[in-house]
Protein backbone atom coordinates (compact mmCIF):
# COMPACT_ATOMS: atom_id res chain seq x y z
CA UNK A 1 0.00 0.00 0.00
CA UNK A 2 0.85 3.77 -0.74
CA UNK A 3 1.22 6.22 1.39
CA UNK A 4 -1.23 9.07 1.50
CA UNK A 5 -1.21 12.82 2.03
CA UNK A 6 -3.75 15.26 3.10
CA UNK A 7 -2.49 18.11 0.86
CA UNK A 8 -5.99 20.35 0.72
CA UNK A 9 -8.77 21.12 3.24
CA UNK A 10 -11.53 23.58 3.08
CA UNK A 11 -14.59 24.19 5.58
CA UNK A 12 -17.93 26.39 5.48
CA UNK A 13 -18.94 28.07 8.76
CA UNK A 14 -21.04 25.65 10.61
CA UNK A 15 -24.29 26.81 12.32
CA UNK A 16 -27.88 28.08 11.21
CA UNK A 17 -27.14 28.37 7.47
CA UNK A 18 -30.70 29.42 6.54
CA UNK A 19 -29.38 30.90 3.45
CA UNK A 20 -27.51 27.95 2.31
CA UNK A 21 -28.95 24.42 0.63
CA UNK A 22 -27.47 20.93 1.31
CA UNK A 23 -25.83 21.58 -2.10
CA UNK A 24 -24.29 25.16 -1.80
CA UNK A 25 -22.76 24.18 1.24
CA UNK A 26 -20.35 21.27 0.02
CA UNK A 27 -19.59 23.06 -2.70
CA UNK A 28 -17.86 25.84 -0.50
CA UNK A 29 -16.45 23.47 1.53
CA UNK A 30 -15.26 21.43 -1.74
CA UNK A 31 -14.03 24.82 -3.67
CA UNK A 32 -12.32 25.75 -0.45
CA UNK A 33 -9.93 22.31 -0.35
CA UNK A 34 -9.31 22.48 -4.57
CA UNK A 35 -7.74 25.94 -3.85
CA UNK A 36 -6.19 25.43 -0.84
CA UNK A 37 -4.34 22.41 -2.75
CA UNK A 38 -3.76 24.84 -5.64
CA UNK A 39 -5.66 22.52 -7.66
CA UNK A 40 -7.95 22.15 -10.86
CA UNK A 41 -11.35 20.41 -10.77
CA UNK A 42 -10.15 18.35 -13.51
CA UNK A 43 -7.24 17.00 -11.30
CA UNK A 44 -9.68 15.33 -8.98
CA UNK A 45 -10.42 11.48 -9.86
CA UNK A 46 -13.51 11.12 -7.60
CA UNK A 47 -15.45 12.17 -4.92
CA UNK A 48 -16.07 10.23 -1.79
CA UNK A 49 -19.27 12.42 0.40
CA UNK A 50 -19.97 11.15 3.88
CA UNK A 51 -23.71 11.92 4.42
CA UNK A 52 -26.67 11.12 7.01
CA UNK A 53 -29.45 11.57 6.18
CA UNK A 54 -30.63 14.15 3.47
CA UNK A 55 -33.60 12.16 2.26
CA UNK A 56 -35.17 12.99 6.06
CA UNK A 57 -33.54 16.40 6.41
CA UNK A 58 -34.23 18.26 3.04
CA UNK A 59 -36.01 15.24 1.24
CA UNK A 60 -32.63 14.46 -1.08
CA UNK A 61 -31.38 11.46 -1.85
CA UNK A 62 -28.28 10.31 -3.89
CA UNK A 63 -26.54 13.19 -3.24
CA UNK A 64 -23.13 12.09 -4.38
CA UNK A 65 -24.05 12.67 -8.29
CA UNK A 66 -25.48 15.89 -7.21
CA UNK A 67 -22.42 17.14 -5.26
CA UNK A 68 -19.92 16.06 -8.07
CA UNK A 69 -22.62 17.89 -10.44
CA UNK A 70 -22.93 21.14 -9.28
CA UNK A 71 -18.69 21.06 -8.08
CA UNK A 72 -18.58 20.61 -12.21
CA UNK A 73 -16.27 17.30 -10.98
CA UNK A 74 -17.75 15.78 -14.51
CA UNK A 75 -18.34 11.80 -15.32
CA UNK A 76 -15.92 11.07 -12.07
CA UNK A 77 -17.02 8.22 -9.58
CA UNK A 78 -18.83 9.76 -6.64
CA UNK A 79 -19.49 7.69 -3.53
CA UNK A 80 -21.87 8.39 -0.81
CA UNK A 81 -20.67 6.42 2.78
CA UNK A 82 -23.61 6.70 5.53
CA UNK A 83 -22.64 5.62 8.93
CA UNK A 84 -24.51 8.15 10.94
CA UNK A 85 -22.17 10.76 12.40
CA UNK A 86 -19.32 9.11 11.18
CA UNK A 87 -20.02 9.02 7.68
CA UNK A 88 -17.36 11.26 6.51
CA UNK A 89 -14.75 9.57 8.92
CA UNK A 90 -15.85 6.23 6.92
CA UNK A 91 -15.85 7.91 3.56
CA UNK A 92 -12.01 8.84 4.30
CA UNK A 93 -11.30 5.80 5.26
CA UNK A 94 -12.51 4.29 1.93
CA UNK A 95 -11.09 7.27 -0.12
CA UNK A 96 -7.29 6.48 1.96
CA UNK A 97 -7.61 2.80 0.52
CA UNK A 98 -8.37 3.44 -2.64
CA UNK A 99 -5.59 6.40 -3.27
CA UNK A 100 -3.31 3.82 -1.19
CA UNK A 101 -4.35 0.54 -3.41
CA UNK A 102 -3.29 3.00 -6.35
CA UNK A 103 -6.97 3.40 -8.17
CA UNK A 104 -6.73 6.76 -7.73
CA UNK A 105 -4.06 9.85 -7.17
CA UNK A 106 -6.07 12.35 -6.41
CA UNK A 107 -9.82 12.66 -4.48
CA UNK A 108 -11.69 14.72 -2.82
CA UNK A 109 -13.44 13.56 0.75
CA UNK A 110 -16.17 15.39 2.84
CA UNK A 111 -19.29 15.39 4.40
CA UNK A 112 -22.08 17.21 4.81
CA UNK A 113 -25.49 18.15 6.47
CA UNK A 114 -28.04 20.65 6.40
CA UNK A 115 -29.82 20.09 9.76
CA UNK A 116 -31.86 23.32 10.33
CA UNK A 117 -34.71 23.19 8.06
CA UNK A 118 -36.97 20.38 10.29
CA UNK A 119 -37.90 21.05 14.05
CA UNK A 120 -36.42 19.50 17.07
CA UNK A 121 -38.48 17.24 17.81
CA UNK A 122 -37.88 15.81 14.44
CA UNK A 123 -34.60 16.21 13.92
CA UNK A 124 -34.51 14.05 17.14
CA UNK A 125 -36.34 11.46 15.71
CA UNK A 126 -33.80 11.57 12.43
CA UNK A 127 -30.96 11.25 14.87
CA UNK A 128 -33.00 8.04 16.87
CA UNK A 129 -32.68 6.28 13.49
CA UNK A 130 -28.82 5.57 13.91
CA UNK A 131 -30.06 3.23 16.45
CA UNK A 132 -31.71 -0.22 16.34
CA UNK A 133 -35.09 1.37 14.94
CA UNK A 134 -37.23 -2.28 15.86
CA UNK A 135 -35.54 -2.70 19.22
CA UNK A 136 -34.79 0.90 20.56
CA UNK A 137 -36.26 4.18 19.03
CA UNK A 138 -39.53 1.81 18.59
CA UNK A 139 -39.68 1.90 22.27
CA UNK A 140 -38.92 5.47 22.90
CA UNK A 141 -35.39 5.64 23.13
CA UNK A 142 -33.72 8.57 21.86
CA UNK A 143 -29.63 9.26 21.29
CA UNK A 144 -29.10 11.96 23.68
CA UNK A 145 -31.45 9.28 26.36
CA UNK A 146 -29.02 6.56 25.10
CA UNK A 147 -25.75 8.71 25.94
CA UNK A 148 -27.61 9.50 29.61
CA UNK A 149 -28.33 5.51 29.98
CA UNK A 150 -24.44 5.59 29.45
CA UNK A 151 -23.71 8.47 32.00
CA UNK A 152 -25.81 7.18 34.82
CA UNK A 153 -23.94 3.83 34.46
CA UNK A 154 -20.09 5.26 34.44
CA UNK A 155 -21.56 7.50 37.51
CA UNK A 156 -22.23 4.37 39.55
CA UNK A 157 -19.10 2.55 38.62
CA UNK A 158 -16.89 5.15 38.53
CA UNK A 159 -17.81 7.86 40.47
CA UNK A 160 -17.91 10.42 37.48
CA UNK A 161 -19.89 13.58 38.45
CA UNK A 162 -22.46 16.08 36.70
CA UNK A 163 -19.66 18.59 37.51
CA UNK A 164 -17.29 16.72 35.37
CA UNK A 165 -19.35 16.33 32.29
CA UNK A 166 -20.13 20.01 32.40
CA UNK A 167 -16.39 20.73 32.42
CA UNK A 168 -16.29 19.34 29.31
CA UNK A 169 -18.71 21.19 27.64
CA UNK A 170 -16.70 24.58 29.60
CA UNK A 171 -13.31 23.84 27.88
CA UNK A 172 -15.25 23.23 24.22
CA UNK A 173 -16.43 26.63 24.34
CA UNK A 174 -13.36 27.84 25.22
CA UNK A 175 -11.94 26.60 22.34
CA UNK A 176 -14.56 26.77 20.12
CA UNK A 177 -14.62 30.66 21.18
CA UNK A 178 -11.16 31.01 19.62
CA UNK A 179 -12.34 29.50 16.19
CA UNK A 180 -13.75 31.52 13.45
CA UNK A 181 -15.81 29.00 11.72
CA UNK A 182 -17.84 27.65 15.03
CA UNK A 183 -21.23 27.35 15.72
CA UNK A 184 -20.99 28.96 19.34
CA UNK A 185 -18.12 31.39 19.95
CA UNK A 186 -18.86 32.30 23.47
CA UNK A 187 -18.07 30.34 27.05
CA UNK A 188 -19.88 28.93 29.44
CA UNK A 189 -19.28 27.96 33.15
CA UNK A 190 -20.23 24.75 34.98
CA UNK A 191 -23.23 26.50 37.15
CA UNK A 192 -24.62 27.62 33.60
CA UNK A 193 -24.46 23.98 32.13
CA UNK A 194 -25.87 22.58 35.17
CA UNK A 195 -28.49 24.67 35.30
CA UNK A 196 -29.34 24.71 31.45
CA UNK A 197 -32.53 22.70 30.54
CA UNK A 198 -32.56 18.76 31.05
CA UNK A 199 -32.51 17.20 27.78
CA UNK A 200 -32.32 13.82 28.91
CA UNK A 201 -31.26 13.57 32.27
CA UNK A 202 -28.58 13.66 33.74
CA UNK A 203 -28.00 15.39 30.54
CA UNK A 204 -28.36 19.31 29.99
CA UNK A 205 -28.84 21.14 26.67
CA UNK A 206 -25.06 22.41 27.17
CA UNK A 207 -24.30 18.82 27.35
CA UNK A 208 -25.10 18.11 23.87
CA UNK A 209 -23.81 18.85 20.51
CA UNK A 210 -26.34 21.03 18.38
CA UNK A 211 -28.48 20.85 15.28
CA UNK A 212 -26.28 22.34 12.48
CA UNK A 213 -25.40 23.32 9.01
CA UNK A 214 -22.08 22.81 7.29
CA UNK A 215 -19.68 20.91 5.24
CA UNK A 216 -15.96 20.23 4.69
CA UNK A 217 -13.70 18.96 2.65
CA UNK A 218 -10.14 17.83 1.76
CA UNK A 219 -8.07 16.66 -1.36
CA UNK A 220 -6.13 13.54 -0.57
CA UNK A 221 -3.52 11.96 -2.76
CA UNK A 222 -0.37 9.76 -2.92
CA UNK A 223 2.49 10.54 -1.09
CA UNK A 224 5.17 11.09 -3.80
CA UNK A 225 2.60 13.42 -5.59
CA UNK A 226 2.25 15.74 -2.30
CA UNK A 227 5.18 17.78 -2.53
CA UNK A 228 3.98 18.97 -6.33
CA UNK A 229 0.95 20.91 -4.60
CA UNK A 230 1.94 22.08 -0.80
CA UNK A 231 5.04 22.48 1.07
CA UNK A 232 3.30 21.43 4.10
CA UNK A 233 1.40 18.07 3.80
CA UNK A 234 0.06 16.25 6.12
CA UNK A 235 0.38 12.28 5.93
CA UNK A 236 -1.83 9.56 7.31
CA UNK A 237 -0.12 7.52 9.53
CA UNK A 238 -2.55 4.53 10.10
CA UNK A 239 -6.19 4.28 10.63
CA UNK A 240 -8.82 1.58 12.36
CA UNK A 241 -12.21 0.74 11.96
CA UNK A 242 -14.22 -1.20 13.95
CA UNK A 243 -18.02 -2.01 14.87
CA UNK A 244 -20.32 -2.40 17.64
CA UNK A 245 -23.59 -4.14 18.75
CA UNK A 246 -26.64 -1.87 17.28
CA UNK A 247 -28.27 -1.60 20.31
CA UNK A 248 -26.97 -0.45 23.58
CA UNK A 249 -28.60 -3.13 25.53
CA UNK A 250 -26.97 -6.20 24.08
CA UNK A 251 -23.39 -4.70 24.71
CA UNK A 252 -21.93 -6.61 27.99
CA UNK A 253 -20.73 -3.13 29.90
CA UNK A 254 -22.24 0.03 28.23
CA UNK A 255 -19.63 2.10 29.45
CA UNK A 256 -16.82 0.99 27.21
CA UNK A 257 -17.18 1.72 23.78
CA UNK A 258 -15.47 -1.42 22.61
CA UNK A 259 -15.71 -0.30 18.74
CA UNK A 260 -13.65 2.69 20.30
CA UNK A 261 -11.06 0.12 21.69
CA UNK A 262 -11.02 -2.18 18.53
CA UNK A 263 -10.37 0.74 16.37
CA UNK A 264 -8.34 2.98 18.47
CA UNK A 265 -5.52 -0.09 18.89
CA UNK A 266 -5.58 -0.79 14.93
CA UNK A 267 -4.53 2.43 14.44
CA UNK A 268 -2.14 3.01 16.90
CA UNK A 269 -0.42 -0.31 16.07
CA UNK A 270 -0.28 0.71 12.17
CA UNK A 271 1.49 4.31 12.86
CA UNK A 272 4.06 2.53 15.31
CA UNK A 273 2.44 4.69 18.50
CA UNK A 274 1.34 4.79 21.38
CA UNK A 275 -1.56 7.07 22.78
CA UNK A 276 1.28 9.19 24.96
CA UNK A 277 2.34 10.32 21.59
CA UNK A 278 -0.63 12.16 20.13
CA UNK A 279 -0.09 15.83 20.66
CA UNK A 280 -3.89 17.03 19.63
CA UNK A 281 -6.73 15.19 19.30
CA UNK A 282 -10.46 15.90 17.79
CA UNK A 283 -12.52 13.14 19.47
CA UNK A 284 -16.57 13.30 18.89
CA UNK A 285 -18.20 14.84 21.74
CA UNK A 286 -21.44 14.56 20.93
CA UNK A 287 -22.68 14.32 24.41
CA UNK A 288 -19.89 15.45 27.19
CA UNK A 289 -20.06 12.04 28.54
CA UNK A 290 -18.94 10.77 25.21
CA UNK A 291 -15.65 12.62 25.66
CA UNK A 292 -14.30 11.54 28.73
CA UNK A 293 -15.16 7.77 28.07
CA UNK A 294 -13.24 8.27 24.51
CA UNK A 295 -10.17 9.43 26.90
CA UNK A 296 -10.35 6.05 28.52
CA UNK A 297 -10.88 3.96 25.89
CA UNK A 298 -9.21 5.40 23.56
CA UNK A 299 -5.94 4.79 25.99
CA UNK A 300 -5.20 8.48 27.03
CA UNK A 301 -6.10 7.48 30.78
CA UNK A 302 -7.27 4.57 32.82
CA UNK A 303 -10.39 3.21 32.64
CA UNK A 304 -12.82 5.35 34.98
CA UNK A 305 -10.65 8.35 35.25
CA UNK A 306 -11.92 10.34 32.62
CA UNK A 307 -13.42 12.22 34.86
CA UNK A 308 -10.47 13.45 36.79
CA UNK A 309 -8.73 13.92 33.57
CA UNK A 310 -11.01 16.85 32.15
CA UNK A 311 -11.06 17.99 35.94
CA UNK A 312 -7.24 18.23 36.22
CA UNK A 313 -6.99 20.59 32.72
CA UNK A 314 -4.78 17.46 30.78
CA UNK A 315 -7.25 17.88 27.84
CA UNK A 316 -6.92 21.92 27.63
CA UNK A 317 -4.68 23.45 24.96
CA UNK A 318 -1.68 23.61 26.85
CA UNK A 319 -2.20 20.13 28.55
CA UNK A 320 -0.55 16.84 28.31
CA UNK A 321 -2.95 15.60 25.52
CA UNK A 322 -5.30 18.61 23.90
CA UNK A 323 -8.24 17.56 22.76
CA UNK A 324 -10.45 19.30 20.67
CA UNK A 325 -9.29 22.70 20.11
CA UNK A 326 -11.65 23.24 17.58
CA UNK A 327 -14.26 23.41 19.55
CA UNK A 328 -15.96 19.85 19.18
CA UNK A 329 -18.50 18.98 18.15
CA UNK A 330 -20.53 20.64 20.95
CA UNK A 331 -18.91 24.72 20.22
CA UNK A 332 -18.24 23.83 16.43
CA UNK A 333 -21.11 22.51 16.07
CA UNK A 334 -21.88 18.90 14.56
CA UNK A 335 -23.89 18.59 10.93
CA UNK A 336 -23.80 14.83 10.95
CA UNK A 337 -22.78 14.05 7.87
CA UNK A 338 -19.77 16.48 8.10
CA UNK A 339 -18.68 16.38 11.35
CA UNK A 340 -15.70 13.40 10.79
CA UNK A 341 -14.21 15.95 7.79
CA UNK A 342 -14.43 18.81 10.04
CA UNK A 343 -12.43 17.16 12.24
CA UNK A 344 -9.30 16.49 9.70
CA UNK A 345 -9.52 19.84 8.46
CA UNK A 346 -8.65 20.85 12.32
CA UNK A 347 -5.85 18.45 12.37
CA UNK A 348 -4.46 19.15 9.20
CA UNK A 349 -4.83 22.91 10.27
CA UNK A 350 -3.37 21.87 13.63
CA UNK A 351 -0.26 20.10 12.26
CA UNK A 352 0.68 22.92 9.58
CA UNK A 353 0.25 25.42 12.51
CA UNK A 354 -2.28 27.32 11.32
CA UNK A 355 -4.88 27.11 13.93
CA UNK A 356 -4.63 30.70 15.27
CA UNK A 357 -5.01 31.38 18.57
CA UNK A 358 -6.28 27.64 19.65
CA UNK A 359 -2.92 26.21 18.39
CA UNK A 360 -1.43 23.69 19.98
CA UNK A 361 2.38 24.62 19.80
CA UNK A 362 4.65 22.01 17.83
CA UNK A 363 1.59 19.38 17.46
CA UNK A 364 3.65 16.29 15.03
CA UNK A 365 0.74 14.23 15.88
CA UNK A 366 -2.78 14.23 15.47
CA UNK A 367 -5.13 11.64 16.12
CA UNK A 368 -9.52 12.12 15.16
CA UNK A 369 -11.88 9.82 16.09
CA UNK A 370 -15.82 9.52 14.76
CA UNK A 371 -18.02 7.42 15.96
CA UNK A 372 -22.03 6.81 14.94
CA UNK A 373 -25.27 5.77 16.66
CA UNK A 374 -24.29 4.75 20.06
CA UNK A 375 -20.69 4.03 18.66
CA UNK A 376 -21.95 1.25 16.67
CA UNK A 377 -19.16 2.75 14.15
CA UNK A 378 -16.09 3.69 15.05
CA UNK A 379 -13.24 4.95 13.07
CA UNK A 380 -10.06 6.35 13.92
CA UNK A 381 -6.93 8.26 11.79
CA UNK A 382 -3.50 9.17 13.33
CA UNK A 383 -1.67 11.77 11.42
CA UNK A 384 1.80 13.17 11.43
CA UNK A 385 4.11 15.82 9.54
CA UNK A 386 6.48 13.28 8.66
CA UNK A 387 5.74 9.86 7.02
CA UNK A 388 5.60 7.10 8.84
CA UNK B 1 -40.26 6.74 13.55
CA UNK B 2 -42.71 4.19 13.99
CA UNK B 3 -42.65 1.69 10.93
CA UNK B 4 -45.01 1.68 8.17
CA UNK B 5 -48.25 -0.45 8.62
CA UNK B 6 -47.71 -4.11 7.59
CA UNK B 7 -44.21 -4.09 9.13
CA UNK B 8 -44.99 -3.81 12.84
CA UNK B 9 -47.35 -7.60 12.50
CA UNK B 10 -43.60 -9.22 11.68
CA UNK B 11 -42.51 -8.02 15.14
CA UNK B 12 -45.97 -7.51 17.15
CA UNK B 13 -46.00 -11.15 18.74
CA UNK B 14 -42.29 -10.64 20.15
CA UNK B 15 -43.24 -7.25 21.02
CA UNK B 16 -46.39 -8.75 23.02
CA UNK B 17 -45.16 -11.44 24.41
CA UNK B 18 -41.45 -10.56 24.80
CA UNK B 19 -40.06 -13.37 23.09
CA UNK B 20 -36.39 -13.71 22.32
CA UNK B 21 -33.85 -15.43 20.51
CA UNK B 22 -32.09 -18.17 22.25
CA UNK B 23 -28.21 -20.08 21.03
CA UNK B 24 -28.60 -23.49 21.45
CA UNK B 25 -24.79 -23.53 20.97
CA UNK B 26 -23.82 -21.04 23.41
CA UNK B 27 -26.79 -19.82 25.27
CA UNK B 28 -26.70 -16.03 24.34
CA UNK B 29 -30.04 -14.79 24.41
CA UNK B 30 -31.40 -11.44 23.00
CA UNK B 31 -34.07 -9.57 22.51
CA UNK B 32 -34.83 -9.15 18.54
CA UNK B 33 -35.55 -11.92 16.52
CA UNK B 34 -32.15 -13.43 14.95
CA UNK B 35 -31.02 -16.01 12.78
CA UNK B 36 -27.44 -16.31 13.66
CA UNK B 37 -26.21 -16.34 17.40
CA UNK B 38 -24.04 -12.91 17.43
CA UNK B 39 -22.37 -14.36 20.26
CA UNK B 40 -20.79 -17.30 18.34
CA UNK B 41 -21.80 -17.43 14.87
CA UNK B 42 -24.34 -20.77 15.19
CA UNK B 43 -27.37 -21.10 13.10
CA UNK B 44 -29.37 -23.25 15.65
CA UNK B 45 -31.11 -19.36 17.23
CA UNK B 46 -34.74 -21.18 18.56
CA UNK B 47 -37.15 -18.73 20.22
CA UNK B 48 -37.90 -18.75 23.63
CA UNK B 49 -39.98 -16.72 26.22
CA UNK B 50 -37.77 -13.85 28.28
CA UNK B 51 -38.52 -13.80 31.70
CA UNK B 52 -41.32 -11.27 32.95
CA UNK B 53 -39.06 -9.64 35.75
CA UNK B 54 -36.20 -8.37 36.13
CA UNK B 55 -33.84 -5.06 37.46
CA UNK B 56 -33.28 -1.87 36.39
CA UNK B 57 -29.57 -1.44 34.44
CA UNK B 58 -29.92 2.31 34.13
CA UNK B 59 -32.44 5.04 33.32
CA UNK B 60 -32.84 8.36 32.02
CA UNK B 61 -36.04 10.82 32.02
CA UNK B 62 -36.20 11.95 28.34
CA UNK B 63 -37.84 16.18 28.43
CA UNK B 64 -36.42 16.79 25.00
CA UNK B 65 -39.12 14.13 23.20
CA UNK B 66 -39.02 12.58 19.48
CA UNK B 67 -41.76 13.67 16.88
CA UNK B 68 -43.73 10.40 17.37
CA UNK B 69 -44.02 11.35 21.70
CA UNK B 70 -44.52 15.21 21.22
CA UNK B 71 -48.09 15.14 23.15
CA UNK B 72 -46.64 13.17 26.08
CA UNK B 73 -45.16 14.48 28.75
CA UNK B 74 -41.12 13.70 29.86
CA UNK B 75 -41.05 9.55 30.29
CA UNK B 76 -38.67 7.68 32.24
CA UNK B 77 -36.99 4.97 29.48
CA UNK B 78 -34.58 2.34 31.07
CA UNK B 79 -32.30 -0.26 30.09
CA UNK B 80 -33.71 -3.41 31.58
CA UNK B 81 -31.70 -6.70 32.57
CA UNK B 82 -34.48 -9.79 33.30
CA UNK B 83 -34.23 -12.62 35.45
CA UNK B 84 -31.97 -14.48 33.44
CA UNK B 85 -29.50 -11.69 32.34
CA UNK B 86 -30.91 -10.37 28.71
CA UNK B 87 -31.35 -6.74 29.09
CA UNK B 88 -34.22 -5.08 26.96
CA UNK B 89 -34.87 -1.26 25.84
CA UNK B 90 -38.01 -0.27 27.61
CA UNK B 91 -39.98 3.07 29.02
CA UNK B 92 -40.57 2.14 33.11
CA UNK B 93 -44.09 3.10 33.62
CA UNK B 94 -46.55 3.54 36.59
CA UNK B 95 -43.38 5.48 38.22
CA UNK B 96 -42.63 8.81 39.47
CA UNK B 97 -39.40 9.98 37.92
CA UNK B 98 -37.76 10.44 41.07
CA UNK B 99 -38.59 7.16 42.27
CA UNK B 100 -37.11 5.57 39.83
CA UNK B 101 -33.38 3.25 40.81
CA UNK B 102 -30.66 1.54 38.81
CA UNK B 103 -31.45 -2.14 40.80
CA UNK B 104 -35.06 -1.51 41.29
CA UNK B 105 -37.52 -4.67 40.47
CA UNK B 106 -39.93 -4.45 38.08
CA UNK B 107 -42.22 -6.56 35.71
CA UNK B 108 -43.62 -6.78 32.27
CA UNK B 109 -46.75 -4.34 31.35
CA UNK B 110 -48.16 -4.89 28.22
CA UNK B 111 -48.99 -1.21 26.78
CA UNK B 112 -49.61 1.20 24.15
CA UNK B 113 -46.66 2.46 22.45
CA UNK B 114 -47.73 4.68 19.63
CA UNK B 115 -50.28 5.66 17.27
CA UNK B 116 -49.49 6.55 13.59
CA UNK B 117 -51.71 9.45 13.16
CA UNK B 118 -55.14 9.94 15.30
CA UNK B 119 -56.81 7.43 13.24
CA UNK B 120 -54.69 5.33 12.27
CA UNK B 121 -53.37 2.19 13.80
CA UNK B 122 -52.03 1.91 17.43
CA UNK B 123 -48.89 -0.06 18.14
CA UNK B 124 -48.43 -2.11 21.16
CA UNK B 125 -45.81 -3.88 23.11
CA UNK B 126 -43.50 -4.13 26.38
CA UNK B 127 -42.98 -1.67 29.33
CA UNK B 128 -42.04 -1.98 32.46
CA UNK B 129 -43.74 -0.97 35.82
CA UNK B 130 -41.79 -0.92 39.03
CA UNK B 131 -42.62 -4.90 40.47
CA UNK B 132 -45.08 -4.70 43.42
CA UNK B 133 -45.50 -8.02 44.84
CA UNK B 134 -42.46 -9.99 44.82
CA UNK B 135 -43.07 -13.38 43.56
CA UNK B 136 -42.02 -16.48 45.60
CA UNK B 137 -41.41 -19.16 43.12
ZN1 LIG C 1 -24.14 -18.70 20.27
Amino acid sequence: MRDVAVIGVGMTKFGERWDKQLRDLFVEAGNEALKDANMGRDEVQALFVGNFSAGSFVGQEHVAPLLSDYLSLKSKPAFRVESACASSAMAFNLACMAVASGTYDIVMVGGVEKMTDVSAPEATSVYAKAMDAEWESFFGLTLPAAFALIARRHFVQYGTKPEQLAMVSVKNHRNGSKNPLAQFQFEVTVERVLSSPIVSDPLHVLDCSPVTDGAAAVILCSAELARKYTDTPVYVLGFGVASDSMALHDRPDITTLGAVVKASRQAYRMAGIEPKDVDVAELHDSFTIAEIILYEDLGFCEKGKGGMMIQEGETEIGGRIPVNPSGGLKARGHPVGASGAAQIVEIVKQLRGEAGRRQVPGAEIGMTQSMGGTASTCAVHIFGRRKR
Amino acid sequence: MMPKSPRIWQLAERRYRLLGSRCTACGKTSVGPRNVCPACGSEDVETVQLPSTGTVYSYTVVHALPAERERYGPYIMAIVELEDGTRVTSEIVDCEPEDVKIGMPVELAFRVIGQESEEGIIYYGYKFRPLVFRKTN
